[in-house]
């Protein structure tokens, strides 16, 4: 195979904007910076009018105080935004060591390791991308970053956007809503099925790595797709904080399966609001793997709202040293036979944290609906810490539900199993961590499960012995 | 000595301090087969682990030698490396862990630096005639390890771990335990057909294997201690007659 060019001046296809011209917002956030960004990008009064009732109910509401510690956050101290073209680069020798080594050893190729780490534009993978757009075109499948929705879709756009997670759902989703920018806008048609998994990975590019994304996936009747973001790698960022929101429409009869691995650096805030409404026999999964940033808040929720309509949460967590994973799910039942699984995995090591938070809410009339919850923590040594925080509320009496929770450490004789067999400490443990998120791994797509694989063992080989 | 497992003098106790093997010394050479006897709670299970390296027990005196090279200090994995094996009684089950690529992995570590590494295909090609041999569909290679193993399932997957990683000498703790008399037979059938010369210590309570095995030596081990050795009629002289005529 011929080699591509690693960084390319212009794009053909797309959504880069290559005419943007260098804009930047002044550090902190108010009025005139909301305006200014709707201004600079174009945008109708609608969105202007959204996004300053988004900053008042910012201003309005209190950052949570019953998850983890957000108080080293400094909104003023922050840029809210920076236009695509202009953003700047990291130096590559300002790239911490670990990162470098992380990627050498997972055996990430150098061009994309640039792209990982913030060095430099974007990895290049259009030309399998280009074919595959073409593809998905043809069956009237819109997938586009969510700027270019706006002017490009802009009755489909108003008609879903803030429908799913309201401007004043919680502070950080208000924030994203005032300053959004980037993240992808998905549509499927009817009866479409997008058998190929859809990948934020082919267009990934530093303007689409926003801290303030936002995503919006309809999917039409009788539809299918898998939606894939985010990377097993680490990413490497200056930015502390990372406030996404992802709404999600599942119309009658149609499944979308949402997939995320992150693996920010360890500065960073992860407070994602990501929330599906799934209408009658309609099917969501969200599968959600947070390996990296300092302290993650988040919870993937499914309000199913029409007969029969399933909902499935899978959720990973593995907090490392000075890392406090906070995340689960939510399962809201609005219709008769409705059923809802939750799964939560966490693993905890060297002094990490991690948090299983949940909720199951059955409305009175939700007749015949089932939810089950099982969460289950790996404790690999006595400074880390798990806990979880289960809510219930359930005011219908035709309802089955479960709950199961474990927490397990490394068994001895496990260890002492696997070592007879000439396995190392590290390699043992990394096995039967291997082992113990499995169920959630094995529905990944390969190279996530393989690229994860390779991290949990060399994250192991730091921590034992 | 090259070629040979030399225990002396080892005594064992655990982490709080009760003493299990006070001294028990034995030499196996490169292709014997050496049966341990005894009744219950004698030591022999220990006496395994000890071998191995439990963490949960502590050596206080004696020495294990294996090929000339002293293994008494050193951890589970480096032992293995050096060319033990141990069969385990009760093998743990491990969740998510897939039975193949663990058996792989396994060998592989074995193989020196630098040396070619198992591919997959050249590991279904060892594994599927050694499977067979025991009465294993392919179907064992991927099911998660030991997990949802019926009794017998377990003990014949620890006799076809033997077989694949070539060990030089390897312990067997009790591999008849709980088996019915096909299992046994495989299992009898395997370990005589074992392609390398591994040196075998056989712990079982029963004279049963032994119609399948033939070891060259017995050894009765009481208290911790082994009190008689011989060859194999000692085992029939058990069977007859128990083991209450034996005691340190």
């Amino acid at each position: 195979m011929k080699s591509q060019p690693v960084v390319k001046t212009s794009y053909k296809y797309g959504f880069h904007k290559p005419e943007a011209s260098f804009f930047k917002t002044p550090m902190g956030l108010n009025r005139q910076v909301v305006e200014a960004i709707s201004h600079f990008k174009n945008e109708p009064e609608w969105m202007l009018q959204f996004r300053l009732q988004a900053l008042m109910m910012f201003e309005q509401k209190m950052l949570p105080t019953w998850g983890a510690d957000l108080s080293g956050i400094d909104f003023d101290a922050m840029y809210y935004y920076i236009s695509p073209s202009e953003k700047k680069f990291t130096d590559w020798g300002d790239v911490p060591a670990d990162i470098k080594d992380t990627y050498d050893k997972i055996g990430i190729p150098q061009a994309e390791q640039k792209y990982l780490a913030g060095v430099g534009a974007q990895y290049d993978s259009e030309v399998v991308y280009h074919n595959l757009k073409k593809k998905w075109e043809d069956l009237g499948v819109i997938f586009v970053d969510t700027d270019t929705a706006l002017t490009k879709y802009p009755d489909l756009f108003r008609q879903y956007f803030g429908t799913v997670i309201p401007v004043s759902d919680n502070k950080l989703a208000a924030l994203n809503s005032a300053v959004w920018s980037g993240g992808s806008f998905i549509y499927i048609p009817k009866g479409v099925h997008v058998d190929i998994p859809l990948q934020a990975y082919f267009r990934i590019n530093a303007a689409n790595m926003g801290q303030f994304e936002r995503t919006l996936i309809i999917a039409d009747e009788g539809s299918y797709v898998h939606y894939v973001e985010g990377c097993t790698a680490p990413i490497y960022t200056t930015d502390s904080l990372h406030a996404a929101v992802v709404e999600i429409i599942v119309k009658k009869g149609a499944r979308v399966r949402y997939t995320t691995i992150q693996n920010w650096s360890n500065n960073v805030y992860n407070l994602v609001t990501k929330r599906m409404l799934v209408e009658e026999e309609g099917f969501g999964e969200w599968i959600d793997g947070n390996l990296g940033a300092k302290v993650t808040m988040k919870y993937p929720s499914v309000i199913l709202n029409g007969k029969g309509a399933k909902g499935e949460v899978l959720s990973l967590a593995f907090a490392g040293k000075g890392q406090h994973q906070d995340a689960g799910g939510k399962a809201i039942h609005l219709a008769p036979y409705t059923t809802s699984t939750i799964t939560s995995k966490s693993v905890s090591v060297g002094g990490g944290r991690s948090s299983y938070r949940g909720m199951v809410k059955i409305i009175n009339g939700a007749k015949g609906s089932k939810s089950f919850v099982r969460c289950d923590a790996l404790l690999l040594d006595e400074l880390s810490r798990s806990d979880t925080y289960p809510t219930n509320i359930v005011n219908e009496e035709d309802v089955t539900l479960g709950h199961e929770a474990s927490v397990s450490k490394i068994g001895e004789e496990q260890l002492f199993y696997l070592m007879s067999r000439g396995l190392s400490e590290a390699a043992a443990t990394g096995l039967i961590v291997n082992g113990f998120i499995e169920p959630i791994v094995k529905e990944l797509p390969l190279e996530y499960a393989v690229e994860l694989n390779r991290l949990i063992n060399l994250s192991m080989e730091g921590s034992v012995g | 000595m090259k070629n040979q497992l030399v225990i002396t003098d080892l005594h064992v106790q655990t982490l709080d301090g009760i003493k299990i093997l006070n001294g028990i010394s034995l030499t196996v050479k490169e292709g014997e087969i050496h049966a341990i006897m005894g009744p219950n709670g004698g030591g022999k299970s220990t006496f395994a682990q000890a071998l191995m390296g439990h963490p949960g027990y502590v050596i206080t005196e004696g020495k294990i030698m294996l090929n000339n090279i002293d293994i008494t200090r050193l951890t589970p994995d480096l032992r293995a490396k050096h060319g033990l094996f141990l069969g385990f009684q009760y093998p743990v089950e491990i969740a998510g862990v897939n039975f193949g690529s663990f058996l792989r992995q396994a060998m592989n570590e074995n193989i020196e630096k630098g040396g070619k590494k198992v591919s997959p295909i050249a590991f279904r090609n060892l594994l599927t005639p050694a499977a067979k041999q025991l009465g294993f569909s392919d179907e064992i290679t991927k099911r998660f390890l030991n997990q949802g193993f019926s009794g017998g399932e377990k003990k014949k997957a620890e006799i076809l771990q033997l077989e694949l990683l070539k060990p030089s000498f390897a312990v067997l703790d009790e591999p008849d335990s709980g088996l019915d008399v096909d299992a046994l037979r495989y299992i009898g059938k395997s370990i005589n057909g074992l392609d390398h010369k591994t040196g075998l210590i056989l712990i079982t309570h029963y004279q049963r294997i032994l119609h399948y095995i033939k070891p060259q030596f017995v050894h009765i081990v009481v208290k911790g201690k082994i009190v008689k050795s011989g060859d194999e009629s000692l085992a029939k002289t058990i069977e007859e007659k128990g083991y209450e005529g034996f005691s340190s």
